[in-house]
């Protein structure tokens, strides 16, 4: 099953995950919501998890923080952090991770404050959950500081406001605030633009990229918006129904993709510095359920080049000579992915008559 | 009709004709002259006095031609969705007129509006949402054909047919909205609203709840349906790399005013209005070299609250380009070439002999001043 290509932490890896599986049983029978994802995380590196709704990529991420536990829930694989492995951590543990080692910022910020408690009390709160040597006085002075940072004005005064008189904007500053507050080594932002207006998402991305600059801290950005990544992202890991499909640094993604997924995403995309001439490459057919998935490659029922061989699952890992780190889950030799990958002059997922011609 | 077929859309597709019942020639079919859309707010127990009101949309004027497809685009809270629910008479205008293809409809009633509504379907942003759950497929579909006077015998083939045209199993006609997925209960959405053949389609954020690869699949379908139904839509969306891929011309909104009137591309390559620019800079593009090269404008600040709308220029609180007129005249909707409309003193872009070209445009708000813009 392993490549053998890293050994876990040895190679300056903040976060190592390897071969994680997570399933849920339901009524309907178990669902294998993430299906081996691997993917490690440098100190101070920005890496974008991306993928459409249903590909993991949301459960990948609350499992590092270990908030998918249920009785329902079965786990294999490991996730290390810090010389801990976060999958099977004792809660206890994991309380010490969550806020001084990992912190999470959530894609709505109204659900994931307390509507009825000032926001000053909630950001204290958390500061004093992981130190508790800290007075309720400093903590708050603390707090004031934290809101400043993330621009949110007239900050000693805000902290007595509800979280109903902020917009959604600052509610996204209050949320990366409380993340801030103990000084995490590694963020985790599940769509933390998503529900933003995009005047208001470059700001924040403004802030995380600052945040980054500033603190030195790791950023897992879980999102399905390509426009994003492209403004901050160092690394890329695309998963498509549960597993990762390809993952590269951004350039090698963006630039020289080699999963067929991978190229119908970046195809699909409209783009406000492209005209409209042509109609746009979309990718035919719709996700699998992950209660049945297909056999072998999860992408094959959509994918017009699939052969054969993509009844088996292809493994995870590096087809080009050249790139070590660019790993990806596709059979087809890298020389035809170059041919088949260009659709009119861009990259893209041809279409099956396409193909034929 | 080749019900069965599954085939290509456009040799199959008998198409309604074109009748010649229709009014004058030249005349929009759609034609908005100053609307005002106010919300009152209420306070007060025992008495309900109007403290003030929320400016949704206040003074816009426009006109859609047949074929066309206009996009409009804005922040949360511009107005954008009001206007086009205003449109189809879902809320009712403060002030102003909405002619369809000449009719004013503005204050028509139930009985009158019906023809009306026949012609100008609306396609909602959530597609979970505007479908009857405890309706099937063909049950959903067959309200709007028995509008149209279709025979009851005829309803299952029709039916068929539209799922057939919107790219979706005719077999599922028996099916419930809840078991397909999103983009597919968007086509229901756009099938029931073509069961009455519109002449307008009226698509309110019809592709933010879907994934990237779907929503490429239904821009695509909006895109043939268009070809082959000569329909006319009005796109209202907050990405303005959608509204660009679909658009023949663009409105730009905010806090409720018209900021800019542009053929589409124009409008990427051109912008006039500095809050078109700051709206194209805070987009990434998807491509990670132009992203780092390309200069981008940024504003600070939040829109400010529509209730107390600031005065003159709605966006000169946060424009950097603002001078002191801008925060005392409402500045004029000044038209230049090619029918590229912006709001603003100190328009961008344009060279000093286009700004003495330019003339007022008659979609000037009332209350705007007669200052010429100045660059």
């Amino acid at each position: 099953m392993s490549s053998g290509a890293r050994t876990p932490s040895a190679n300056g890896y903040l976060l190592d995950v390897e071969d994680l599986k997570v399933s849920f049983r339901t009524e309907d029978g178990v669902v294998r919501a993430v299906d081996g994802v691997s993917f490690g995380i440098k100190p101070g590196e920005v890496v974008a998890i991306v993928g459409e709704s249903g590909s993991g990529k949301s459960v990948t991420a609350m499992t590092l923080m270990g908030l998918t536990r249920s009785p329902n829930a079965t786990f294999e694989g490991r996730a290390l952090f810090d010389g801990r492995d976060l999958v099977t951590a004792t809660d206890e543990d994991l309380r010490k991770v969550r806020g001084a080692g990992i912190a999470m910022v959530f894609q709505d910020p109204m659900s994931s404050l307390d509507p009825v408690q000032r926001i000053g009390k909630q950001i204290v709160e958390q500061i004093r959950t992981h130190d508790r040597k800290i007075s309720k006085a400093q903590a708050y002075d603390r707090a004031s500081e934290l809101m400043e940072r993330v621009g949110i004005p007239r900050a000693q005064e805000r902290l007595r406001s509800y979280p109903h008189e902020f917009s959604g904007g600052m509610r996204q500053r209050v949320m990366i605030a409380m993340a801030l507050s103990n000084a995490p080594t590694l963020l985790i932002a599940d769509e933390p633009t998503t529900a933003l207006d995009v005047t208001i998402q470059a700001q924040i991305l403004d802030e995380l990229r600052q945040l980054r600059t500033e603190t030195g801290a790791a950023i897992i950005l879980v999102t399905h918006d390509l426009g994003v990544v492209a403004d901050i992202a160092d690394r890329i890991v695309v998963m498509y129904a549960g597993r990762v499909v390809e993952q590269g640094t951004l350039d090698e993604i963006f630039y020289d993709p080699q999963h067929p997924y991978t190229w119908g995403l970046l195809g699909s995309i409209t783009r406000i510095d492209r005209d409209r001439s042509q109609r746009l490459p979309a990718i035919p057919g719709l996700p699998p359920s992950l209660l049945r998935p297909p056999e072998g490659c999860h992408f094959r029922p959509r994918c017009p080049h699939a052969y054969d061989r993509c009844t088996q699952v292809p493994e995870l890992k590096a087809r080009l000579a050249d790139a070590a780190d660019h790993l990806d889950r596709c059979w087809l030799e890298p020389e035809r992915k170059r041919r088949l990958r260009v659709v009119g002059d861009q990259i893209g997922l041809a279409s099956e008559e396409a193909v034929i011609s | 009709m080749n019900v069965e077929g599954n085939g290509d859309l456009v040799d199959v597709q008998a198409g309604p004709p074109t009748d010649g019942s229709g009014p004058a020639e030249g005349t929009p079919l759609l034609a908005i002259d100053h609307l005002r859309v106010l919300f009152p707010i209420k306070a007060g127990t025992v008495v309900n006095r109007k403290i003030g009101y929320v400016h949704a949309v206040d003074d816009v004027s426009f006109v859609l031609n047949e074929g066309e497809t206009l996009g409009i685009v804005g922040e949360s809270g511009c107005g954008k969705t009001t206007l086009i629910r205003t449109l189809v008479r879902l809320v009712d205008a403060t002030d102003g007129t909405i002619r369809f293809r000449g009719t004013d409809i503005t204050k028509a009633n139930r009985k009158d509006l019906e023809p009306i509504r026949r012609q100008m379907q609306m396609v909602f942003q959530d597609p979970q949402a505007s479908l009857n759950p405890r309706k099937r497929v063909n049950q959903i579909i067959a309200t709007p054909l028995r509008i149209r006077g279709v025979p009851k015998d005829r309803f299952e083939a029709e039916t068929r047919g539209l799922l057939d045209k919107v790219g979706l199993h005719p077999e599922h006609l028996n099916r419930f909205p809840h078991e397909f997925s999103g983009g597919q209960r968007q086509r229901i959405g756009i099938a029931r609203a073509l069961a009455v053949e519109p002449k307008l389609i009226l698509l309110d954020e019809p592709v933010s709840a879907l994934d990237v690869s779907i929503q490429a699949q239904v821009i695509n379908l909006l895109d043939e349906l268009q070809d082959d139904l000569h329909l006319s839509y009005v796109f209202v969306a907050h990405d303005l790399g959608v509204v660009r891929h679909v658009s023949d011309r663009i409105i730009v909104m905010y806090l409720g005013k018209l900021m800019e009137i542009s053929p589409a591309e124009e409008l990427y390559t051109k912008p006039i209005h500095p809050y078109t620019s700051a709206l194209l800079g805070a987009i990434p593009i998807p491509d990670p070299n132009e992203n780092r090269a390309r200069e981008r404008t940024m504003v600070t600040g939040e829109p400010p609250n529509p209730i107390n709308p600031p005065s003159g220029c709605r966006f000169h609180t946060r424009c950097p380009r603002a001078t002191e007129i801008c925060s005392t005249v409402e500045p004029q909707l000044t038209e230049y070439a090619n029918g590229h409309i912006a709001a603003c003193h100190h328009p961008q872009n344009v060279t000093a002999s286009e700004v003495v070209g330019a003339v007022r445009s008659d979609a000037s708000p009332l209350t705007a001043g007669d200052d010429r813009p100045v660059t």
